[in-house]
Parts: C-alpha cells; structure tokens; sequence
C-alpha cells in the first residue's frame, strides 16, 4: 500500500475531526451542576433530642398539632412524649396520655399512683419521624406515594395515597398513623414547609428547654450536628437497620 | 390453537393493553425515579413542591416583635426568656391581617405543664419552679398574681 504525503495529512485530520466531533456532545459540569444532576442534594436533615433536658410539658405536641393540622382531639399525633417511671423493684411504668398533648401534671400514670419514695428515676423521652435512610415505610408502599427526598425527609403523598395501611404497619417506631380527615397515612416530615424556608420546626420553635434541635449533618459547621459527631449520641432500634435520623442524648436503656 | 384457547388470551391482552393506555393517561408526567433509586425515590415530583406550600402556623417571636416590641423585651429580660410567645397566646397564622386577634390562653393548665410539682429525682422537671396544684390558690388564675412576662414581677 502507497500513500501519498497529501492523503496522510487529509485522512490525519478527517479521522481526528470524527474521532472529536461525538466528544463535543458531551458538556463539562462544574462541580454543583454534576451534583444537581445526579440529585444530590448539600442538606441531610437530621434531629438531636436532648432528653435531659425535656420536663414534659408536652408544648411541642400541642404546637405540631396546631401547625400541621393534626384534630387536636383525634388520638393521633406526629409527635409524642412518653413518661418514663423507674421504680425501685425493677419495673418500668410507661404513659403518654393523648400523646401527652397537655403536658404530665400529676403523678398519676392511668390508674395507678406511684409512691414518690418508689421511684429510682423518672423521665420524658419527646418521639417523632426518624426520617431513616432505609425507611421500612416506603419499601412497603405499594404504589409509590410515600418516598425519601433528596434531602432525607420522607413524605407522603397525599394525592396518590390509597390509604392501604401497609407503612403504618412497616415502621418499627409506631410513627406511622391514618390521618382521621384527609383518610391517608400522615406523619411527621420535620415541618417540611418551614424547615425548607429556614425556620425551626414548629416542636424545635416551642420547646422552651432546647431539648429539641433540628441538624443538616452535611454542615460540618452547623453547631447541632457538631453535637452529633461529636458527642455519645444514640439511636431508636438500631437493630432494625432502618438507619434513624433521629438521636438522642441521655438515652434510657429502658426506653423502648 | 383452538379457537376457545385464543379468546381469553385476546381478552387478557386486551386488558393489559387498556391499562398501559390508561396509565399513560392516568398516571402524572413528573411521576418516576427522582430519588437515589427506585425503592425510595419514586414518587411524583411535584408533590415536594405542595409540601413546601403547607401553609407556616406558628411566625416565631421575630414577627411578634414587629409590633409588641415593649412585651418581647419585658419577656426577654425574665426568667420566661426561652418561652415562645405563641405558646400562651395561641399560633398567628396570618396575624394581624386576617386573625384580628389571637386566642390568649390563660388556664392554669397552661402554666401547670411546667409548674406542676413531680417528685421525680434526676429530672430536668426538678430544677423548675413548681407548685402542688390542690395546695396554692385553687380558684384563681395564675395571671391574677404573676405576670407571665415577668414571673418575679407581682401583680396583687
């Protein structure tokens, strides 16, 4: 095979061209585009519950039932505060009436009177969505109305609900709950609406102890996380594998 | 094959084929994968967005501030600082534009969530000032004596 200087140069160029041509489809992304791209998102909505803090006054259940529009004499709530009564022959007593919607006044727990001088220690744990990163509840949707945001908060489509139960029953938390109005399952995505205009979450705005706090744990500044990484927190049934998002300070091996 | 084979087969492809048609009707364009993968993410994207408008209850002492500044400095000064205004007076929604004005809770219920006395060691409930309900005052309301915005202050 011959091949003239001219014909090198012009097959050269001609293959260099159509080698190069399909590579300008491609577009260089800068950082923050390719990470909007594969939907990644700079926000990973976490909680810290300090329960050393909580007194039980039960003013963060009221406030969630008030923002979200949750019946307030429905016995269902996004968020609840359990009484915890050790006593001293080992047993653990457990109410939260209403979801503790009018705080814990007396030391009456349903129909027992426990004895002040009986009790080895006594607490209030504040429970809500621990928007987990392998949430149960959307695994088991069967129509895709429940799912995970970018930004780790698991909501609820209320158009595309169908009011199965299926998630109620999946979730290890019992957060999970039918709403008695709009006849779909509803719980707490963190206040949603004002979390992602920059404000607390309304039980985060009302608690007056700081016992609850409100994390983006992809801000390595924000101080809360800081608690997170930083601190001896825990977690609800970490056996499950769910992943919360949820932790707690002080956590009571007695709660369940 | 025989005749009596074919017919359900045509009717069961019929029905397949009406609902693919009646899923592309049905089923809303933003619906699909948006999420990490398919078990979490899939779900209508628009649906985000109606969340993000459920309409904000409670504004915050910020927006209280706007007007009742003199009641928000009283209250910053006390030992009530950390309690939220709308927590006594009730959420502003759209205060003062459309609820005139708000339902101020007054009960000694209100004020029993916190001062209630629990005998209860090593809880944060200890350390707070409280009462026996049965044993102080009864009858009467705690606003009658102590100013909610200045416990210390005394009212009688």
């Amino acid at each position: 095979m011959t091949c003239s200087r001219r014909d090198f140069l012009k097959e050269a160029v001609g293959g260099t061209l159509a080698s190069v041509l399909p590579l300008s489809a491609f577009t260089f992304l800068s950082p923050a585009e390719a990470r909007a791209a594969i939907a990644e998102s700079n926000v990973r909505w976490a909680f810290l519950v300090d329960t050393t803090k909580c007194v039980g006054c039960g003013l963060c259940v009221n406030a969630c039932k008030n923002e979200n529009e949750i019946p307030y004499d429905a016995a269902v709530t996004r968020t609840w505060v359990e009484r915890y009564v050790v006593t001293k022959d080992g047993q653990t007593h457990i109410d939260s009436p209403m979801g503790g919607r009018d705080g814990f006044t007396s030391m009456q727990m349903g129909e027992e009177e426990i004895d002040p001088d009986d009790i080895d220690k006594a607490f209030f744990v504040p429970k809500l969505c621990n928007q987990c990163d392998n949430p149960a509840c959307v695994q088991v949707c069967p129509v895709g109305a429940t799912y995970q945001t970018n930004d780790g908060v698991v909501l609820i489509d209320r158009d595309w609900c169908i009011g199965c139960g299926y998630c109620i029953m999946a979730c290890p938390y019992g957060v999970r709950f039918f709403h008695p109005v709009h006849k779909v399952a509803d719980k707490c995505n963190f206040c949603y609406h004002r979390i992602s205009k920059g404000m607390e979450p309304a039980c985060v705005e009302c608690c007056s102890f700081g016992a609850r706090r409100l994390a983006n744990l992809k801000d390595p500044d924000d101080p809360v996380t800081k608690i997170i990484t930083t601190e001896r927190v825990a977690v609800l049934k970490d056996e499950y594998g769910t992943k919360p998002h949820v932790f707690y300070l002080g956590l009571d091996a007695n709660v369940r | 094959m025989k005749w009596h084979v074919l017919r359900p087969l045509w009717v069961a492809i019929g029905l397949v084929g009406a609902i693919l048609i009646a899923g592309a009707f049905l089923v809303p364009d933003d619906f699909g994968v948006h999420g990490r993968n398919f078990t979490y993410g899939y779900y209508r994207l628009s649906n985000v967005q109606e969340w993000k408008d459920f309409p904000v209850k409670y504004q915050g002492r910020e927006s209280c501030a706007e007007c009742h500044e003199e009641n928000l400095q009283m209250l910053n000064a006390s030992t009530h600082a950390p309690v939220e205004c709308e927590n006594c007076h009730g959420p502003s929604v759209n205060h003062p534009d459309d609820v005139e004005s708000l339902p101020l809770n007054t009960a000694r219920d209100l004020c029993l969530r916190c001062h209630a006395f629990l005998e209860y060691p090593n809880s944060a409930r200890g350390s707070l000032l409280s009462i026996v309900d049965r044993r102080h005052k009864r009858r009467k309301e705690c606003s009658e004596c102590h100013n909610p915005h200045d416990p210390k202050e005394d009212m009688r």
